[in-house]
């Protein structure tokens, strides 16, 4: 007969540690950090590219970069004006985990930080189970894309604090329903945030900038 | 997609159990799946028995046990199964819930031969 033992381990309970301590090191410096996760083509590197040419100038911002292979998001990063942007190159990997975060953490001066992006691999399954230590993951929905993403992909979605609607100027082009994605989405999680905006065209880019700087200054009163 | 590293993780948690307890022969290795949880079964069980080869958990059987999606509701206290993958409350349909099981990935237990 064999005896049983007990055991309760969560399996992810190492990458949490590491995402609590980099979660820890952040918020001590009032540092807001968004996990940026979508399939791959969704616009988060132009997300990233618009910010950049928007808000350098008033706000500090660090970039993490992951990518299964090449540092070609990162390169174009740096080209936008990005001036602390570090790659991630996961050899293989389909998600960016809390021990490759807290492994670049050091490259960063963190007292000279307000804003922290990482954009993840492109993929929405795996990224959603592994902590990053971030305030929030924010999911990219393109409008190439199936407006029913939210229903195949819930854990992303339940786990998002927000979803960006990216390619409003392609609008009309697939069968691709504003209205739809958004219902979706909202069965999922009925606390989403919403934006809706072209990366390509500039429109609705201003909301998502305010909210930025709103979220930046709040976390920033919440330490002074 | 990832279920290579968990089970990787699995195993070397398993490993480092077995070394600190000085335990017997592993038979099997319990786990705790969510519905949410974003693994496949069968794929992390195929992935477990590569890696698991030539190490001392080659007898070690992983026994799966899938527990659905459950939430509390926020707002009236509602307990429920999440189904269809409707994210409200089916008494007051608020979607201020907040789910309670079904996105975990749980050890529970390990079975080892008795040596008595």
């Amino acid at each position: 007969m064999d005896k049983q033992i007990a055991l309760e381990r969560k399996v992810l309970s190492e990458n949490d540690r590491i995402a609590a301590d980099v979660r820890a090191q952040l918020q001590d410096r009032g540092i807001v950090a968004l996990n940026l996760v979508s399939s791959p083509g969704s616009g988060k590197t132009s997300l990233l590219e618009r910010t950049l040419a928007a808000l350098n100038d008033e706000l500090r911002i660090g970039l993490v970069a992951g990518d299964v292979q090449t540092e070609n998001d990162a390169d174009r990063l740096l080209k936008a004006g990005g001036k602390m942007v570090r790659p991630i190159v996961t050899n293989g990997a389909c998600h960016l985990d809390a021990k490759m975060i807290a492994r670049v953490l050091p490259d960063f001066n963190l007292d000279n930080l307000d804003l922290l992006f990482i954009e993840n691999v492109g993929n929405l399954v795996c990224p959603s189970s592994f902590d990053l230590g971030e305030d929030m993951k924010v999911v990219l929905i393109s409008t190439t894309e199936g407006d029913d993403k939210p229903l195949k992909y819930p854990s992303m979605f339940r786990r998002s604090s927000m979803m960006i609607v990216n390619k409003l100027d392609l609008l009309g082009t697939s069968d691709f329903k504003l209205g739809r994605v958004t219902e979706n989405a909202r069965q999922i999680n009925h606390d989403l945030q919403i934006f809706e905006l072209s990366c390509r065209t500039g429109d609705g880019l201003e909301a998502w900038f305010d909210w930025v700087r709103e979220t930046v200054a709040e976390k920033r009163g919440v330490l002074a | 997609m990832h279920e290579l590293s968990i089970a990787n993780t699995i195993l070397t948690t398993v490993l480092s159990e077995v070394e600190r307890q000085n335990l017997p022969p592993v038979t099997a290795v319990g786990l705790r799946l969510g519905a949410m949880s974003d693994i496949v079964p069968d794929s992390l069980t195929f992935n477990f028995d590569v890696i698991k080869a030539d190490t001392p958990l080659a007898g070690a059987e992983l026994e799966i046990e899938v527990v659905p999606l459950h939430a509390a509701c926020l707002a009236c206290k509602h307990e429920f199964p999440v189904e269809d993958l409707v994210f409200a409350c089916p008494a007051c349909e608020s979607g201020s819930i907040r789910v309670e099981q079904g996105q975990e990935i749980d050890i529970t237990h390990l079975s080892v031969e008795d040596e008595a």
